[in-house]
Formats: C-alpha cells, sequence, structure tokens
C-alpha cells in the first residue's frame, strides 16, 4: 500500500482508517465542547452592553463558519469524485451536506435569537444573514437532487455538477447580495464582532472552533460509513435476488422442460 | 443546432403552448398581485420593479420541466446524443428556442403590465432591456437544472427548488435596473452586471447542461 490519498478511494481502505478516526475524533470533540461549552458559558463576563446575550456568539459563529467551511468541502469532494471517478468521494460530499445544512439552521436560529434582543427583530434583510439563508437553500437543493434519482452512481455525478454550479451561483449570490442591500440602505446593523473581539471572548471561542471541527469530522466519518455499508447492503440485496431468479428458472426448467423451452 | 432550434421553435407555437400561455401566465400573476395588495397605485409602483421580475422568473421556470423531458421521453434524445452535432450545442439551441418563445415575448409586453402597476414610463426602457438582456441567463441556467432532473418523474417541484437559488444574482441585478431607472439613477452598472451573468451562463451553462444529460442518458 503506497501512501497516496488516492488509496482511500478504495472503500475497504476507507473503512479501515474511519474506523479508527471517527471514535477519536468523536471523543476528542465531546471533550473540547464541554471545555469550549463550560469556559463560554460559565467563565466569561457578561458584555457591558449586550449583557448574557453574547454567550449565544460561542455557538452562532462556529455554527456560521462550519455553514460556509462545510460547502467548500463538499466542492472539493465533488470535484475529485467527478474527475477521479472516487466513490469515496462522492460519498463524503454526501454526508457532509445535512452536517452543513444542520449548522447553517444552527446560525440562522441562533442569529434569530441573539437578533430578537440586540435589534429588535428575529430577521432583518441584512447582506450576511440573507446570504447564509440563500447558502441554506443550496444545501437543501443538493440533498432534494440526492432523494430523487435512484441510481446511485447517477445521482452521485449529478449532484456534484449541482454542486459545481452551485458553488459558483452562491458565490455570486453572495457578493450580489451585498450590492442589493447596500443600494437599499447603508450598513446600519454591522455583524463584523470577529475583528473587534475581547481576548476575554476570544480564546473559548478558538476552544469552540476547535470542538465543531472535531464533531464534524466525527459526523462525517460516520455518515460516510453508514453510507458504504448501505451501498454494500444494496449490492448484497440484489445479488441475491439475481440468485433467487436464477434458482427459479432452474427449477422452473426442471419441473417442466417444455414451457422453458 | 439549427435544425434542433427550429423545430423547438415549431413545437412550441404549434402546441400552441410557449409564448401565449407564458403572457397569459404574466398577466393573471399582476392581477393576482394587484388583488392582493390593493389598488394603491404608489404602493403599487414601489412594488413593480421587483414584482415584474419575480413573475418573469416563475413564467420561465414554470415551461422549464418540458424543456428536455418530452425528447428523453420518445427517445429522441438518444438519437441527439449520437447525432454530429455536440450535446453542448443542442443544450444551446434548445435554451435558445426556449427563451424566444416565453422569455422574449414577455420582455417586448413587460411595459403594458408595468403601466398596469403604474411603473413611472421613465423605467418602461429600462425593463425592457433589463428583460432582453437578463432572461436568456434564465433560460440556460434552467436547462442546467432540467437536464439535472430529465430522469426524475414528477420533477417540478424538484426543478423549482435546484434553479431558483440559481436564478438569485439575475434577480437581484434586473429589479435593481428597473428600480434605479424607476428613482432617475444611473442605470449602467446593473445592466452591465445582467449582461455579463447572460454571457457567462452562455459560456457555461450548456457544458453544465451537456455533462448532465449524458450522465442522465448513461
Amino acid at each position: 500500500m503506497n501512501n497516496s490519498i488516492w488509496t482511500f478511494a478504495n472503500p475497504h481502505n476507507f473503512m479501515r482508517l474511519s474506523g479508527v478516526v471517527a471514535p477519536w475524533a468523536a471523543a476528542l470533540a465531546a471533550i473540547t465542547l464541554a471545555i469550549g461549552l463550560g469556559w463560554s458559558l460559565f467563565a466569561t463576563p457578561p458584555d457591558y452592553q449586550q449583557k448574557e446575550t453574547i454567550k449565544i456568539f460561542f455557538i452562532h459563529v462556529p455554527a456560521a463558519m462550519m455553514a460556509v467551511n462545510i460547502y467548500a468541502v463538499m466542492v472539493i469532494a465533488s470535484l475529485i469524485g467527478l474527475i477521479r471517478s472516487h466513490p469515496v468521494s462522492h460519498l463524503v460530499a454526501k454526508a457532509a451536506a445535512p452536517i452543513g445544512a444542520a449548522f447553517t439552521l444552527v446560525a440562522i436560529i441562533t442569529g434569530a435569537l441573539w437578533g430578537q434582543p440586540m435589534w429588535g427583530a428575529w430577521w432583518v434583510w441584512d447582506a450576511r444573514l440573507t446570504s447564509v439563508l440563500i447558502l441554506l437553500f443550496f444545501y437543501l437543493g443538493y440533498l432534494a437532487l440526492w432523494n430523487a434519482i435512484e441510481d446511485p452512481v447517477k445521482a452521485a455525478d449529478l449532484a456534484s455538477i449541482l454542486c459545481l454550479v452551485g458553488s459558483l451561483f452562491a458565490f455570486m449570490s453572495r457578493y450580489a447580495v451585498e450590492f442589493w442591500n447596500t443600494l437599499h440602505q447603508g450598513a446600519s446593523l454591522s455583524l463584523d464582532k470577529e475583528s473587534h473581539v475581547a481576548d476575554v471572548y476570544y480564546a473559548p471561542l478558538l476552544v469552540m472552533i476547535l470542538g465543531v471541527y472535531l464533531l464534524f469530522i466525527a459526523l462525517l466519518m460516520v455518515g460516510v460509513r453508514t453510507e458504504i455499508r448501505a451501498r454494500r447492503l444494496r449490492a448484497l440485496r440484489i445479488a441475491q435476488i439475481g440468485q433467487a431468479d436464477a434458482a427459479l428458472t432452474r427449477t422452473a426448467a426442471a419441473g417442466n422442460p417444455a414451457s422453458a423451452q | 443546432m439549427k435544425a434542433v432550434f427550429l423545430r423547438d421553435l415549431r413545437l412550441a407555437f404549434r402546441l400552441g403552448g410557449g409564448a401565449g400561455q407564458s403572457l397569459a401566465f404574466f398577466l393573471i400573476a399582476i392581477t393576482l398581485l394587484a388583488l392582493g395588495v390593493g389598488p394603491a397605485p404608489d404602493l403599487l409602483s414601489r412594488l413593480a420593479p421587483g414584482a415584474l421580475w419575480v413573475f418573469a422568473l416563475l413564467a420561465c421556470l414554470l415551461s422549464l420541466d418540458r424543456l428536455f423531458q418530452a425528447d428523453y421521453e420518445d427517445g429522441s434524445l438518444d438519437h441527439l446524443l449520437l447525432a454530429p452535432t455536440p450535446l453542448e450545442g443542442v443544450a444551446l439551441a434548445k435554451s435558445a428556442a426556449h427563451w424566444l418563445t416565453t422569455a422574449a415575448p414577455l420582455a417586448l409586453f413587460a411595459p403594458v403590465l408595468g403601466a398596469m402597476l403604474n411603473l413611472p414610463d421613465a423605467a418602461m426602457g429600462t425593463l425592457v432591456t433589463a428583460l432582453l438582456l437578463g432572461t436568456p441567463a434564465l433560460s440556460l441556467i434552467g436547462a442546467i437544472g432540467a437536464a439535472l432532473t430529465v430522469g426524475v418523474r414528477r420533477g417540478g417541484l424538484l426543478l423549482s427548488l435546484l434553479v431558483l437559488p440559481l436564478y438569485l444574482p439575475t434577480l437581484i441585478f434586473g429589479a435593481m435596473a428597473v428600480r434605479a431607472a424607476a428613482e432617475g439613477l444611473p442605470v449602467l452598472e446593473p445592466l452591465a452586471l445582467l449582461g455579463a451573468l447572460t454571457l457567462g451562463c452562455a459560456a457555461l451553462g450548456p457544458f453544465a447542461a451537456a455533462a448532465a444529460l449524458r450522465i442522465n442518458l448513461s
């Protein structure tokens, strides 16, 4: 076995590696998130302006980061899957999508919960909020296409084309939305908090970010393993039906030689 | 390529579908809007740029599902795959025919509907220009969606879920151009962006659509 990344195109090799990585990533994610949540929720002082609501930030920011980064993972996985017909890569893209959609939803919901006390509105059509919402639509469309097509090989290739086309348009939409919003009104609500976060908040945020990355790796590995097993099950079932068919024709031929002719 | 284009045009006109139906849809949608929000002229004129673009988008979307499906079902798509014309050319010709039979008549008819919604006269020219510049992108993007879902039965809702997010930049720039014209602001920037979008889609869309068709036909 050579040490190239392409060895993991073989599902067997991938299963062996992920079987080791998944539990470690899950355990580390649990520890990191426990530390991060404990630190950020109980050991940081309330903000002088935002009071305790600042603590939503520790979930909101990592979730929003993952929403974008997981889509990037899907784009890379789709590209590799399409170019090299790399089955595990397609499955990585497929398994990443629901995780990404969930993080996007978490980012939107925590944003709404944060926005209500801060801005007095659950939702505003701010450029950044709108582009996260658009990203959610791209995730949903991608998942819907996978579900609609029965043949898994076709579904994989079609979904990766959609992912690549979608990434172009998601990128364009992001800038178009900024353009759209600035024509309407100046940025009355700036969400650019990351640039001026005090150190007290910065360190626990980094722990949380590390935690969600580990969580993503663990969930992704489990997701891909499930997909590979589902494929094997499907193949076994098809083989079984084939055998049953062959057996049936054999018995029919033995019982009634005239009709088998 | 020309033959495919002319064939699609003839089919659209002889089946009595295409232009007439999408115009009727456009008219009904405008009436529904006016009935829904009330007859206040200033409110309607503020809604008009966005509403006209959203309805043009929907009219385009509703006619997309038949773009490849009829040919897929009766097997002519397999013949087109074997024909010397590359599938990319077929996709481009079909998008062009789709545009000519649905969106182009809408664009020419749009000033009438704009007047019904009390859109300022100054914006009419920009409305037609923006629709003519932007709607080809809708047909080209729609061809990708139609090619992806050609094998899915009753894929109408799926198609809209796939295609509508891709229509967002076109909608934003199109409505922006019309709104800017209604407010007397310069319109060159959004119009140029619309044109760029259409050209970009014309360059890349047929390749994506043809790749999706090949996978579906394999």
